[in-house]
């Protein structure tokens, strides 16, 4: 015992003069926070996450829960998460695993960026009463068009390539069978379609009760492989290579055998309870000429009827590779900045590895318009889109699109307790129990995310709208509309705007 | 015909301006230089900057003529540039690979003296056009220029309530680039987005202000990729997708491609513009028509202005007047 038990992360507090004693804390906690014994409830704080399951299913509001009750003697380097690391580490020596985005405080670029509005020289545009266009075609855009001329009319000769046609500029980004629920799958499926756009299956095969939704589901191809067929090719509205995750760039996953079940297993095509594995490259793309010829065989393999994706995490030379990724023929360019969430990765990665999307988009969009490339290659942006002004504020800065996933899982409950990793999602996402996945019923959760695409399509328009924008191709890349709050100027250089007031 | 009727409609909307700024192009100005480039340079101290421009345009070619723009002492200007005009023959053996060499070189040439040189603000470029523009009322920028001495067989005039860039000569409109002239009420609000997209292909936006990317978007549209300028103003201006949704197939599969192709052209925010090149004129509003337009016709000409007064002081007896919808452009041609 040298290093002893650490204080406890939060302590559970039971107001007996509200508490009725019905159990369902008992009931709810996946985590065994909670015992009923002769007539008390009895708490073991210490196994609490904070999920907070209980405090939403408490009739009573009986339960209070607070974080750190215990104080460490506070330092300003050796923080209590930098000391607990330590003594986790020094008795396991194993990499720490932690869940969901990037913990660390680094300022949030969004969060100092400001949006314009229009007035007297020009009007704003009243979204009630004007069109308002958010439509988006994600895919190849032809450089320039091609016309015959035929006497008095110029007949069109380019064709177009393949494009998916969104209603709304917000898609749900991947998150596989396996990391997430079945009925969560399902109910982000109910919620796209309804939305008129898109979700990621993932790097997990797709489940034979998700093909009613395939016209709205992009097929992921990662470095494991798992569940890719023809089959699966053929169904998916796209085809997204997954190269790298924000949360983790440069490494593979790993989805622990114990969540593979019967189900998972044959949606991944892998033996059941084997543990599933992605590599950490593709071992068939080791330069970007094989990158290329992955694009073509899949292309080749759907008859060039589908746009085919590129995701890779934001990096430092992200700018570079997404160059080359637009020569690649793929149609569009994922960057999945150093923000965005996972089920699990190595804390040292999620927290330290990768650049904020912000910086990402911009150096991307600048790098291929000095390069006239920008047609070639959609750009979707992930990875901490938290609203409708980070949606706007990535779009200026040249994204087409984006992909949100953390809150897409937080509309259906989650409560971004970061323990997916342990398989016992009480809300029923991250899990594959059947009792805790019965928890989440697709008819409400999937409202639920339809609702949120809904409210952040309307707050979108009404933002395009006091800008004096009434279609979305005007604010894309449009920097002009942004200003830098407090943002070093080095940082306004890389994202190209201006300061406030400027 | 000469300026002296553009002079007196352009006056009669100096409520719809502030003093800070008018101009006029006229296309056939120089029917002597018809085949050379008229380039126009305001410079701030000709001893200073007209060396490099000299050593610029030979580096590429040939001055045919030379000259100072003749002025008249006029009290309510005050002269702070010094307007020149070169008559300019590009040598097209220097830009190799080219369809269109003369005009890459000239466009070479207006944006690398107005990125480079200092001093030195090329205004036009286009062949048998001129430009004249100043700040000042509408009035007073004819008179100075006299351009009642001019005529030619498009007229262009604008007079401008400047909110960025006041008192800036090189911000007064018509805005020209190579045979294109612009003129423009409005304020762009896609702006940052068009001047992307433009910069991408070799163009750099000098004078401070949303409407020179107008001239630039037409060069490109229309000169470099052969769009008719219908199709190049449907470019800018575009049907909404509903409308397009309900447009034939053969309709709708165009309308898409222009959308797709040029998204990033598309202007946004209340625009009313015309532009002129050699052969005739184009105006058009934005979308939803946040700019008044109307149209007039007398005989074989065409008006188009901000308001039917300006229209009728040029031309009482007018055959038909007209307002166009939002976005549908109004096509003068000259007649052969």
């Amino acid at each position: 015992m040298t290093i002893g038990s650490v204080p406890v992360r939060f302590r559970i507090v039971v107001d007996d003069s509200r508490c009725m004693l019905c159990g369902r804390c008992v009931e709810n906690c996946p985590y065994d926070v909670f015992k009923k014994e002769n007539d008390t409830i009895h708490v073991n704080s210490r196994k609490c996450v904070a999920c907070h399951r209980c405090i939403a299913m408490c009739p009573r509001d009986a339960i209070s829960i607070r974080e750190r009750p215990v104080d460490y003697r506070s330092h300003p380097v050796w923080t209590e998460e930098a000391r607990e690391s330590i003594y986790n580490q020094a008795r396991t020596g194993k990499i720490i695993l932690a869940g969901m985005g990037n913990a660390k405080p680094y300022p949030i670029i969004f969060d100092s960026l400001v949006l314009d509005a229009c007035q007297v020289t020009n009007p704003s545009i009243d979204p009630l009463r004007e069109p308002m266009e958010l439509r988006t075609y994600i895919g190849k855009k032809p450089g320039r068009l091609e016309f015959r001329d035929d006497g008095d009319c110029q007949t069109l000769v380019t064709n177009l390539a393949p494009n998916l046609e969104l209603a709304t500029p917000i898609m749900v980004g991947h998150m596989s069978y396996g990391a997430i629920s079945l009925n969560a799958q399902k109910s982000i499926a109910m919620a796209v379609r309804e939305s008129g756009t898109f979700m990621g299956t993932g790097e997990g095969g797709l489940h034979p009760s998700l093909y009613p939704y395939q016209d709205h589901m992009i097929v992921q191809v990662a470095s494991g492989r798992f569940g890719v067929d023809i089959n699966y090719l053929e169904r998916g509205a796209a085809i997204e290579i997954k190269i790298g995750q924000g949360a983790k760039p440069g490494i593979g996953g790993h989805l622990p055998g114990e969540k593979v079940c019967e189900d998972v297993s044959s949606t991944r095509m892998i033996p059941l309870g084997s543990d599933a594995i992605s590599p950490a490259p593709h071992h068939d793309i080791y330069s970007i000429e094989d990158l290329k010829q992955l694009v073509r065989s899949l292309k080749e393999a759907t008859e060039w009827k589908k746009p085919v994706f590129v995701k890779i995490a934001a990096v430092h030379n992200s700018a570079a590779i997404a160059a080359g990724i637009a020569r690649s023929s793929a149609d569009a360019v994922v960057i999945d900045g150093f923000r965005g969430g996972t089920g699990a990765a190595p804390r040292v990665f999620r927290d330290h590895v990768g650049i904020p999307i912000e910086a990402a988009v911009a150096s991307v969009d600048a790098k291929l318009r000095s390069q006239g490339i920008r047609n070639e290659v959609s750009i979707i942006a992930s990875g901490g889109i938290r609203e409708s002004a980070d949606v706007a504020k990535v779009i200026a800065l040249g994204a087409d699109a984006v992909y949100i996933g953390t809150a897409a899982l937080v509309a259906m409950g989650c409560r971004v307790c970061g323990t997916c990793y342990r398989g016992l999602c009480p809300w029923g996402i991250a899990t594959q129990r059947p009792d805790l996945v019965a928890r989440l019923d697709p008819a409400v959760a999937s409202r639920n995310v339809a609702n949120l695409i809904h409210a952040w399509t309307l707050e979108l328009s009404e933002l395009m709208g006091a800008a004096g924008i009434n279609s979305i191709e005007s604010l894309r890349g449009n920097r002009d509309r942004l200003r830098g709050y407090l943002l070093d100027e080095s940082i306004m250089r890389v994202l190209d705007i201006k300061p406030v007031g400027a | 015909m000469d300026g002296t009727k553009i002079r007196s409609a352009l006056s009669m909307m100096d409520e719809r301006g502030s003093g800070e700024g008018a101009g006029y192009a006229v296309y056939g100005a120089f029917p002597e230089f018809a085949d050379y480039y008229a380039i126009h340079v305001f410079f701030d101290a000709v001893h200073e900057s007209k060396a490099a421009v000299d050593r610029e345009l030979g580096n590429w070619g040939t001055v045919v003529h030379e000259e100072e723009i003749p002025t008249y002492e006029n009290r309510n200007i005050r002269k702070v540039h010094t307007p020149w005009r070169y008559f300019f023959k590009p040598d097209p053996s220097l830009m190799p690979r080219s369809e269109t060499p003369e005009d890459d070189i000239v466009m070479h040439l207006v944006m690398k003296i107005n990125t480079t040189i200092p001093g030195a603000l090329v205004y036009a470029s286009g062949k048998n056009v001129g430009i004249f523009k100043a700040a000042g009322w509408p009035e007073d920028v004819a008179d100075f220029y006299r351009i009642q001495d001019y005529s030619g067989y498009i007229w262009l005039a604008h007079n401008r309530y400047p909110t960025n860039t006041p008192g800036w000569w090189g911000g007064a409109h018509p805005f020209n680039l190579l045979g294109w002239s612009v003129v423009h009420n409005g304020e762009i609000t896609s702006y940052g987005t068009n001047r992307r997209f433009i910069e991408s292909y070799g163009y750099r936006c000098t004078m401070y202000t949303d409407t020179e990317v107008v001239a630039y978007l037409f060069d490109l549209l229309v000169r470099r990729h052969g769009l008719r300028p219908e199709m190049a103003v449907k470019a800018l201006a575009p049907p909404f997708w509903d409308d397009i949704d309900r447009m034939d197939a053969k309709e709708r599969t165009l309308y898409k491609a222009v959308r797709l192709a040029y998204g990033s052209a598309m202007m946004n925010g209340p625009f009313a513009i015309v532009v002129a090149q050699r052969d005739g004129i184009v105006g058009f509003t934005d979308r939803i028509k946040l700019r008044p337009l109307v149209c007039g016709i007398a005989g074989s000409r065409l008006y188009i202005s901000s308001e039917e007064a300006a229209i009728r002081t040029m031309e009482p007896g007018l055959d038909e007047v007209f307002m166009p919808r939002a976005g549908e452009p109004v096509v003068g041609r000259l007649g052969k």
